[in-house]
């Protein structure tokens, strides 16, 4: 007994579904059947009929039609999407969506759109997907409804704000509304409010919206409005501008001090000038290539962890190189300091030349890993991964730099060495070996650079020498012989840099900023942060 | 008497190198004119353009030498000033095409037509008269160095610094030249030359007779040179090389002593440029990237720093070797012309001329002093 009414109730409730679902096509296909019918004017009112049905359903039928796909079959008048498929067009029937065939142009009449329905279709378009059950849909018909405020869809939206679960979303929708509304005629309060929802939005659509709204408002109580509106957004824009110029520079910044810092070891503290630094970097992007072409090749599931891997790979190939330089060339040259800056000029020609031979003249293509490629939004600004996590590397090598220099043997002697090396020397430690492990350590580093260069700069035999200068010019800028120093410079240039950048434009900006350093040293001869006491001469 | 004066003042090897130059400069521009193209002691016009090309090197790297070796300013900047006399030259050429241009523009450059100018920027004014772009050719390096160099050496920046600050200049000045808005071509920059003084810069006549300019100039700075090594200032300018805070504190004003060697020397870049530009008939901003001047350091090293012969040899021989192996092994050259830095500087340091000397006195001393 108990089963039998189940059974009823379940079927009697499938009747309703049924009977609605076919009330609701029958609707849809009225509407369709309407838009097929009448000239231009009544195809306008169809389609807002149609909007106003709130289906989202609808939606793929309206863009068939914008695109010229939506035809009525002859033998049936059945109203069909077609489709091109070869010489023929793959149909299917409107309303329901399912496959009906195929046929020819000959069989079918086009139901046909001019460019201001198209306008309008597009709007209509945006106000169907606002119940779509894809929370990413429903945010882009948001914006395009506040980039194309369309009157009509008042309605849709304020359905769909009523129904909006998602906060973030609604809001959207909100500011929507508020750009639909200032296009609509509604009563001077709700413009009046619906300014304020477009002024805190405070983006450039905003921005355009305020624009429209200044140009086509005819009280001038509204007008005035807006005109503040779109001062305020104007100012909010300045700000956010103001925040990504100092975004870029913190980037270009820790780009700078990834190159430079090696160098604030090798000519800071051992007062070495070395030419060939910028090879060493390029050393560590080039390894960084072969580390990828290998994992590319040999074991294509290790991708992602291929710039781990290379970066203790980047930091013993270029520190050994370093250790070589410096057993090599440089220890010969101790005291005079400008035949070391001649020595290893040489060494980078050397260098570039060989990796040159060995890896081609082009550029190479060095890929990013899954967790350094995308980008997210903070307020105003997009970030991309690769960058912030330049950023972070930088940060880290900084202050691991920082504590092998306090906190290890290899730190304290290092600094014994530099204040006064023959008392070091008497205590009892091996000058000449710290000099070559200083060396080496400041390579090091620059391989590590490397590997973080490879994924914003060009993989090339001269991609050192771009930074050789810039590196000079942050540490002499910073003060020698101070990591502190170098960290501000660093900072400080690369933050003026991206400021001058938008009003001198990019090539006289970095001149700018390299007359500036020049007139700079003039003034403090020691850099920025100067070491005082008699280590100075 | 003045020339005397100045002849009894240079060493028995030196007045055998200025007639040796001069000797170049009209021997070679003589056998190309009057021998026919048969004869064996024909010389061919591209031996000439060569040769002139590398006594321009020669000029630049005695400029070089004077601050470098004399004075021990360790410049990486002196291919600035040698570009820039160059485009000063560049722009009386320019000038002087006239309506023969591409665009047959007579006031305006083709570059500028291309680049939509309508009237000439002022700084062109006057370089279409030859006295006004040699005076130009003169006084634009002279006044870069007198600003920079007053800067500098007031402030007391010294060494490696310097040496930056100078690679510094010459990679901005780089930068600027390499824009199209600056108004002296940009990255192309300038070329097509057809007249200099009225005569065909094409013309073997007008070659030969470069070519002999060149060697005369060379010939000129040597005898300057000397005159100002040998002389008292000169005594002090080593002095300075050799202990720069003692001579301070003996009283003497040592920028000063600075400042002019670093204003004549890039005077005598510039006018090494401005004969190199016609001979080469082109001039772009590639002349001014920090490689080009540490190349004319290393001319200067491998000739022998601290001698007025030196970089003579050295440009020569580096210049020769880079015509060589650019042709014939054209990969090799860069490893051959790093390790070359590597070698002189870690073997020769007094270069070439005082390989003889350091052969000679290994025996008896054992470590060559020498001006880093």
């Amino acid at each position: 007994m108990f089963f039998l009414r189940l059974l009823t109730g379940v079927s009697s409730a499938l009747a309703v579904v049924l009977i609605t679902a076919t009330a609701w096509a029958a609707d849809l296909q009225t509407l369709v059947t309407n838009l097929t019918t009448g000239g231009f004017g009544d195809r306008e009112k169809a389609i807002s009929e149609l909007v106003a049905s709130g289906e989202a359903r609808a939606a793929p039928i309206l863009e068939a039609l914008a695109a010229g796909q939506l035809y009525v079959r002859k033998a049936d008048n059945v109203v069909v999407i077609g489709k091109a498929d070869g010489n023929k067009l793959a149909l299917s029937e409107a309303v329901s969506g399912k496959p009906a065939g195929s046929g020819t142009e000959a069989e079918l009449d086009r139901v046909r759109v001019n460019n201001r329905l198209r306008g309008v279709i597009e709007a209509a378009v945006g106000s169907l997907t606002l119940m779509s059950p894809d929370a990413r849909v429903r945010r882009d018909a948001a914006d395009s409804l506040f980039k194309r405020p369309d009157p009509t869809a008042l309605g849709a939206l304020d359905a769909a704000i009523a129904a909006e679960k998602d906060a973030r979303i609604k809001t959207a929708f909100q500011e929507a509304r508020a750009a639909v509304v200032l296009t609509s005629d509604a009563s001077k309060q709700d413009k009046l409010a619906a300014l304020e929802v477009v002024r805190d939005k405070g983006n450039r659509d905003a921005l355009s919206v305020l624009q429209a709204a200044i140009n086509s408002q005819s009280d001038p109580e509204v007008k005035a409005a807006a005109t503040a509106a779109a001062a305020s957004v104007r100012q909010t824009l300045a700000g956010w501008e103001a925040a990504q110029n100092v975004w870029y520079g913190i980037s270009l910044g820790s780009v700078l001090l990834l190159a430079a810092i090696g160098l604030a070891i090798t000519f800071g503290t051992m007062g070495v000038i070395n030419m060939a630094h910028g090879e060493m970097v390029m050393l560590g992007a080039y390894t960084t290539f072969v580390v990828q072409d290998i994992i590319r090749t040999s074991f294509p599931h290790l991708f992602d962890a291929s710039l781990l891997i290379a970066l203790p790979l980047a930091f013993l190939v270029a520190g050994v190189v370093g250790i070589a330089i410096e057993r090599g060339i440089i220890r010969f040259l101790y005291g005079r300091p400008l035949d070391t800056l001649l020595a290893t000029w040489g060494l980078s020609l050397v260098l570039q030349q060989a990796v040159r031979s060995i890896f081609g003249p082009s550029n190479r293509e060095v890929g990013a890993p899954a967790f350094m490629s995308g980008a997210f939004q903070l307020g105003q600004l997009t970030i991309t991964y690769g960058r912030l996590w330049i950023v972070v590397f930088s940060l880290l090598v900084f202050a691991t730099l920082i504590l092998v220099l306090r906190k290890t043997p290899l730190g304290l002697y290092m600094r014994a060495v530099t204040q006064n090396r023959p008392m070091a020397s008497a205590m009892g430690i091996r000058t000449p070996r710290v000099d070559a492990l200083t060396f080496g350590l400041g390579s090091g580093i620059a391989g590590l650079a490397g590997v973080a260069l490879s994924q914003i700069d060009n993989v090339s035999p001269n991609l050192g020498q771009g930074y050789i200068i810039d590196s000079f010019m942050v540490v002499v800028f910073g003060g020698v012989g101070n990591l502190f120093g170098t960290l501000v410079g660093a900072t400080a240039l690369g933050i003026v840099n991206k400021f001058l950048e938008p009003y001198a434009g990019a090539v006289l900006g970095k001149i700018l900023v390299l007359v500036f350093i020049i007139l700079f040293i003039q003034r403090r001869p020691r850099g920025l942060f100067a070491l005082k006491g008699r280590s100075v001469e | 008497m003045i020339t005397r004066f100045l002849w009894q003042g240079m060493g028995p090897s030196l007045r055998v190198a200025v007639l040796f130059v001069l000797a170049i400069g009209i021997i070679l521009p003589l056998l190309n004119q009057l021998m026919p193209a048969s004869n064996a002691l024909y010389v061919p016009a591209w031996v000439l353009q060569l040769i002139g090309k590398y006594l321009c090197f020669a000029s630049l790297a005695l400029a070089v030498d004077l601050v470098w070796g004399f004075c021990g300013i360790l410049t990486l900047g002196h291919a600035a000033f040698f570009a820039l006399g160059g485009y000063c030259m560049g722009m009386y050429l320019m000038r002087q095409i006239g309506s023969r241009g591409q665009y047959g523009n007579p006031l305006l450059p083709d570059f500028m037509v291309f680049l939509n100018y309508k009237e000439l920027p002022w700084f062109w004014h006057g370089f279409d008269q030859f006295w006004f772009a040699a005076i130009m050719i003169v006084l634009v390096p002279s006044l870069l160095a007198l600003a920079l160099g007053w800067f500098a050496f007031r402030s007391r920046v010294t060494g490696v610094y310097l040496s930056i600050i100078t690679q510094a200049m010459t990679f901005a000045l780089m930068l600027a030249f390499f824009r199209n808005d600056m108004g002296l071509g940009g990255n192309n920059g300038m070329t097509d030359f057809k007249d200099i003084l009225g005569f065909s810069v094409q013309s073997d006549a007008t070659r030969a007779t470069l070519c002999f300019a060149s060697a005369l100039v060379l010939a000129i700075f040597l005898v300057i040179s000397a005159a100002v090594v040998g002389s008292r200032f000169g005594k002090a300018l080593t002095a300075v090389r050799d202990a720069e805070s003692r001579m301070r504190f003996l009283g003497y004003r040592v920028e000063g002593y600075k400042l002019f060697v670093f204003v004549l020397s890039a005077a005598m870049a510039g006018i090494a440029g401005a004969l190199y530009v016609p001979q080469v008939g082109i001039i772009n901003p590639s002349e001014f990237s920090p490689g080009n001047s540490i190349e004319a350091v290393l001319w200067v090293a491998v000739g022998g720093r601290g001698t007025l012969i030196g970089p003579v040899i050295g440009a020569f021989l580096v210049n020769w070797g880079k015509t060589y192996l650019t042709g014939a092994l054209p990969e090799v050259w860069l490893f051959a012309l790093g390790a070359l830095f590597i070698a002189v500087t870690l073997f020769l340091p007094k270069g070439v001329v005082g390989l003889w000397s350091q052969i000679r006195s290994r025996g008896t001393t054992r470590k060559a002093k020498v001006p880093a």
